[in-house]
């Protein structure tokens, strides 16, 4: 036994081993040169016939030589662990373009809940409640508590829908949000912050830019010492809020029932940025909306006492918002819900 | 309300950009509409007398005309309109000329006919607006000279002006131009018109009387004679021309102009022609009529209408609203009886909206007009009428009072409101020049209003005058800081879970009018009671929905007739049910309902109702056997809370109405009551520890009753396995084969797992026996399946 017979043994193991063509294989290799029945073992065997010193430095060879054997075998394990994983996944290799459509499919909120959610969560956010209300409602809650007795002409502007029950023209589709005003006054003690959305009607011609049944969001603050100032600042930071850092709004005097001083709000113009376009008329301003501090007969009809609270209201159109940011031509495809235009957003 | 500039300035010194006027009357709460040009780009446009017409070949629509312009030569030009003859006088652009909106004339070839130069409509050169024919000028103008300066017309500035309910002086231009003038401390001036009275007596030639001073507080008459009607001079012409009115006659234009002008309407009888000599006010008698002006017969006297009558009480006009024709100015007209009066607001917008008939006159009248100042609008009518002589005095029944009572207005109080640190003497600053009288003193003022704002009665209105002149911008913007935290209702915050997982269930979200058609709810198979519109606009759209179903089955119709069979949309919206009898709304309730259109129907509702159900924690709620209408008779279920009470359907849409509403296929449906399905207060869902222990499955099929419901057997599983059992899941119905006709196999896959020990082969087979037998006593004929 010397070094030439285990280097040859040596050699032949590594051959063995590195020509393992699958994991199964190098199995079986590692087997025929490691095993207990191998070539090398068998060297082992032998080493007792040898003086003590040789059997120590010859042992140290074998030894040595096994070593290599192993770590040739647990590369060659690695690469054709490799080799294998490669194969198996080219074997299920997949287009993802070539999938076919089916479940899961998404549904789509229409652009007017999109739109109020958001308004909502803007309020929520500036420490506002959202109250609610009834769609169909008195004539009290519609007009008288708001300031706006029976033939005051401002009623002919609201195109309201009576209904055939009881006293002629006492039940009619809310025209506005306010009458939600008074029924949070009349529930709720002061300070009072909350918005509130929800659809009205106005008996009125469909085009383009209307529909009869549509959704506003008004505002409510009733607290000690508001002032004008805070309704304008109000206004300024939601206006900010929604349609971003640059934009700005303004007042000007205006007419409403239930509000005095009252004012049109007007916001700068997205599509010009305000320096005047086709949409605001070369104004750069877009009008959105009306506020004013509660009127205090308002108060009156809902017990407050006007001397101790102040406050102020403002409403706007979130159809309008919406019409605005998403570019719709005409409203009325909205109540169509179709599919095609659903699916969009 | 249409101002011209020109009118405002014989108030006020206005001068510098028209368009920076504009936004001080949108500041002031006079919303400029549009700003028009008039008079301008008329350089270049000549006055010209057609000397020869010929027509052009193979062209029936134009004409070759030839214009003296006063040069050596007639000028040859093409010309379009057919309204005139060899002889007329009319306006001609030459070429060069820029017309209004940057029209520039050039020579031009027509036909092979040279053109050179342009016959103008008033349309094109923005003097009126009839574009049909050209404008044809008087004859006596001298041929080639500048139109502009033979019409004499100046270049003016035309404001449209929106003004508010509240501000019925400022239907007027001094009222819009009071308002300007103060804002831009400019000095306003009304002249004093007189003009001299005759000797004759009104009273020996006219009489009034009034048996309604409510709805009359004050009605004057004065007399003229010798008046000549005659076209107005073209500067009054004109001018009512540009605020959109028609000129028709002296008197009349007279009439309007003093009203566009001051806002005071007034009504020229001929006095020859009204019976009696003399007017009377009264109040219509029920059922009374009378042709107005504009031919037509109205009916009065369903409410308070105020009459105006002959001395006979003939009606002659509607008070405040229009005249009649029967005492109509006409060309005869020599002696004419202006009325002026004020009637009262409210009364005149009751008749007014009563009989759906608005004038100018009742606009102004139904806001307020100003009761003291009548006396100046009867003195300009006459100075402008420059014609006839007003007979001495005027019959004036009045109960106006002669002064308005004062108006405390706290100086601290208007700061308070406002956010504003102003003291009482800026506050008299703005009051003053609009017609106040204010005056300051400890901390308050005494405010008194001028009979021209009859909207400022309180200290309130007063507010909103001394911010509108302080100027709303102005004012330092605060932001007010809310003591609560914000936060949706446990309510709001389920509705938008719902609508989360029903989107994720790619269900779409669908919005309707809450108004129907007639017949609707009945194609829906639904009771048609429902409330109807008193006086709708569109027959679709006239009757309150009791149900979601008509709306969406609707929508899906449509997708469907768009080749998009296979929609699935909901919709959370109100519905109204009948009101019970005294009560004053209807059943409004919010629900939720879905409509899936497909091959499926009631399978893919009801999987959909569970991951509602699961989404929203509401383990209590259950189905019960049952059906409504419009509903799928047998395959249609009641969907009930813990305390047995309904909280909706789940199924399908009744096979007749889907066909009806020309649906196809199979709609599955939902519909609950959000009230019952939503929480109204948080849900904290308690946790259970998940056992680490392995767990055992089992499957068992029974053969069960069709007249079982499959929940029945899941309950009796449930109380069987006890604690053990952890998981049931349904997995196979089958009927056929050897299970008999009336019977189907209902398989369930049982988990069982214990968190205290693995469970053995012998507690397993216990529990599996325990049941079985379950299932078996508690429906007769039940067994396990072999």
């Amino acid at each position: 036994m010397d070094a030439a017979e285990i280097d040859l043994i040596e050699k032949t193991g590594l051959s063995r081993i590195e020509s393992a063509a699958s994991l199964d294989d190098l199995r079986a290799a590692e087997t025929e040169v490691l095993g207990k029945k191998s070539a090398i073992a068998r060297l082992n065997t032998r080493l007792g016939s040898l003086s003590p010193d040789d059997r120590k430095a010859v042992g140290q060879v074998i030894n040595h030589a096994r070593a290599r054997l192993q770590a040739a075998a647990d590369e060659r394990r690695v690469a054709l662990g490799a080799e294998e994983r490669r194969r198996r996944l080219e074997a299920e290799r997949l287009d993802l373009t070539e999938v076919l459509p089916g479940p899961p499919t998404r549904g789509h909120l229409t652009l007017i809940t999109q739109t109020r959610d958001e308004l909502e969560d803007l309020f929520v956010g500036m420490g506002y409640a959202v109250a609610e209300g009834p769609e169909v409602e008195t004539d009290w809650y519609n007009f008288e508590a708001l300031n706006i007795p029976k033939a005051h002409p401002a009623r002919s502007g609201h195109d309201s829908l009576y209904f055939e029950w009881g006293e002629p023209e006492s039940t009619l589709l809310r025209t506005h949000t306010s009458p939600v005003q008074i029924r949070v006054m009349q529930t709720q003690p002061p300070p009072i912050y909350s918005i509130m959305p929800g659809k009205v009607y106005r008996k009125d011609t469909p085009d383009a830019r209307h529909t009869p049944s549509f959704s506003q969001l008004e505002g409510l603050v009733v607290d000690r010492g508001i002032t004008f100032g805070d309704m304008a600042g109000t206004i300024d930071t939601f206006t900010r809020a929604y349609f971003g850092p640059g934009m700005r709004s303004r007042l000007r005097p205006a007419y409403f029932p239930f509000t005095e001083p009252s004012a049109e709000f007007e916001v700068t113009c997205a599509i010009c940025a305000g320096s005047g376009c086709r949409t605001c008329s070369g104004t750069g301003w877009i009008e959105l909306g009306g506020c004013g501090m509660v009127h205090p007969n308002v108060f009156a009809a809902v017990g407050l006492d006007a001397e101790e609270w102040s406050g102020f209201a403002f409403g706007f159109g979130i159809d309008r918002l919406a019409q605005m940011r998403h570019g719709i031509a005409d409203m009325r495809v909205l109540l169509d819900n179709d599919i095609r235009f659903i699916g969009q957003f | 309300m249409r101002v011209p500039l020109s009118w405002l300035r014989d108030f006020a010194p206005f001068e510098g950009d028209p368009v920076a006027l504009g936004e001080t009357f949108d500041d002031l709460g006079m919303v400029v509409e549009g700003i028009e040009r008039v008079g301008e780009g008329l350089d270049g446009v000549v006055v010209a007398r057609v000397v020869d017409i010929q027509p052009i070949k193979k062209a029936d629509r134009i004409r070759q005309v030839h214009v003296d312009i006063g040069g050596p030569e007639p000028v040859q030009v093409v010309c379009g309109a057919f309204n005139f003859d060899v002889g007329a006088v009319v306006p001609f652009a030459t070429v060069g000329a820029v017309l209004p909106g940057d029209f520039e004339i050039t020579a031009r070839k027509m036909r092979g006919v040279d053109s050179f130069g342009m016959i103008c409509s008033s349309a094109e050169l923005r003097l009126a607006d009839d574009a049909e024919g050209i404008m044809l000028l008087p004859d006596d103008l001298p041929l080639g000279a500048p139109v502009a300066e033979a019409l004499g017309v100046e270049a003016d500035v035309v404001y449209d002006l929106a003004i508010e309910g509240n501000r019925p002086d400022a239907n007027s231009v001094v009222g819009v131009a009071r308002d300007a003038a103060a804002r831009l401390k400019l000095p306003f001036t009304i002249p004093t018109w007189t003009v001299p009275r005759g000797a004759t007596p009104v009273e020996s030639l006219a009489s009034i009387a009034v048996d309604t001073p409510d709805l009359c507080p004050r009605f004057t008459a004065t007399a003229l004679k010798g008046v000549h009607i005659e076209p107005s001079p073209e500067w009054i012409a004109r001018r009512l021309t540009l605020a959109g009115m028609r000129p028709i006659n002296n008197v009349v234009d007279a009439s309007n102009y003093v009203m566009l002008e001051l806002g005071q309407p007034t009504h020229p009888y001929d006095l020859d022609r009204l019976p009696g000599h003399g007017l009377s006010v009264r109040a219509a008698r029920p059922g009374e009529t009378i042709v107005t002006l504009d031919g037509v017969e109205r009916r009065l006297g369903d409410g308070d209408d105020c009459l105006i009558c002959d001395a006979n009480g003939a009606p002659v006009g509607i008070g405040g609203i229009m005249g009649g024709g029967s005492s109509e100015i006409s060309k005869t007209t020599t002696r004419v009886l202006l009325e002026a009066a004020y009637f009262t607001p409210m009364a005149i917008a009751r008749t007014s909206k009563r009989i759906g008939l608005r004038s100018e006159a009742s606009a102004r009248f139904e806001r307020g007009c100003d009761p003291l100042g009548i006396e100046r609008a009867v003195e300009r009518f006459c100075q402008l009428l420059g014609t006839g002589e007003p007979a001495a005095g005027m019959l004036d029944i009045s109960t106006v009072p002669a002064a308005r009572k004062s108006i405390t207005v706290r100086v601290g109080r208007v700061n308070a409101l406002l956010g504003t640190s102003l003291d009482g003497d800026a506050m008299v600053s703005y009051l003053t020049p609009i017609g106040f009288a204010a005056i300051a003193s400890d901390g308050a003022l005494d405010v008194v209003p001028p009979s021209f704002r009859p909207d400022v009665t309180t200290e309130i209105e007063v507010v909103e005058e001394v911010a509108r002149h302080h100027g709303y911008s102005n004012i330092e913007r605060t932001v007010p800081r809310s003591p609560f935290v914000g936060s949706l209702t446990p309510y709001q915050k389920g509705r938008r879970t719902l609508k989360a997982v029903l989107v994720g269930a790619g269900v779409s979200e669908a919005m309707f009018s809450p108004l129907l058609a007639p017949g609707d709810h009945e194609r829906a198979g639904l009771p048609g009671e429902a409330l109807p519109a008193s006086d709708p606009l569109a027959r679709e759209e006239s009757v309150l929905r009791t149900s979601q179903l008509p709306g969406l089955l609707k929508s899906l119709a449509f997708n469907a007739s768009h080749r998009n069979p296979e929609v699935s949309l909901f919709e959370v919206g109100h519905t109204f049910g009948m009101p019970s009898p005294g009560d004053p709304l209807p059943d409004e309730r919010e629900r939720l309902a879905v409509v899936l259109a497909g091959e499926e129907g009631a399978p893919a509702a009801k999987r959909l109702l569970d991951v509602i159900l699961d989404a929203l924690h509401r383990t209590d709620v259950s189905l019960e056997a049952g059906s409504t209408e419009g509903l799928h008779p047998t395959r249609t279920a009641r969907i009930v809370d813990g305390d047995g009470q309904a909280v909706g359907w789940v199924g399908e849409v009744d096979p007749a109405v889907v066909r009806a509403f020309d649906v196809p296929g199979r709609v599955g449906w939902i519909e609950a009551d959000l009230g019952l399905l939503l929480p109204t207060e948080r849900v904290y869902v308690q946790s259970q520890a998940v056992s680490k222990l392995p767990s055992s499955d089992i499957d068992l099929a029974f053969v069960v009753g069709d007249d079982v419901p499959a929940a029945a057997v899941e309950a009796t599983l449930w109380a069987a396995g006890g604690e053990l059992l952890v998981g049931l899941r349904l997995f196979d119905v089958f009927r056929g084969g050897h299970v008999p006709e009336g019977w189907r196999s209902l398989a369930y896959r049982l988990r069982f797992q214990a968190t205290d020990r693995t469970l053995t082969e012998a507690d397993l087979a216990e529990v599996r026996t325990r049941c079985i037998a379950a299932v078996e006593t508690a429906y007769p004929g039940a067994r396990l399946r072999a």
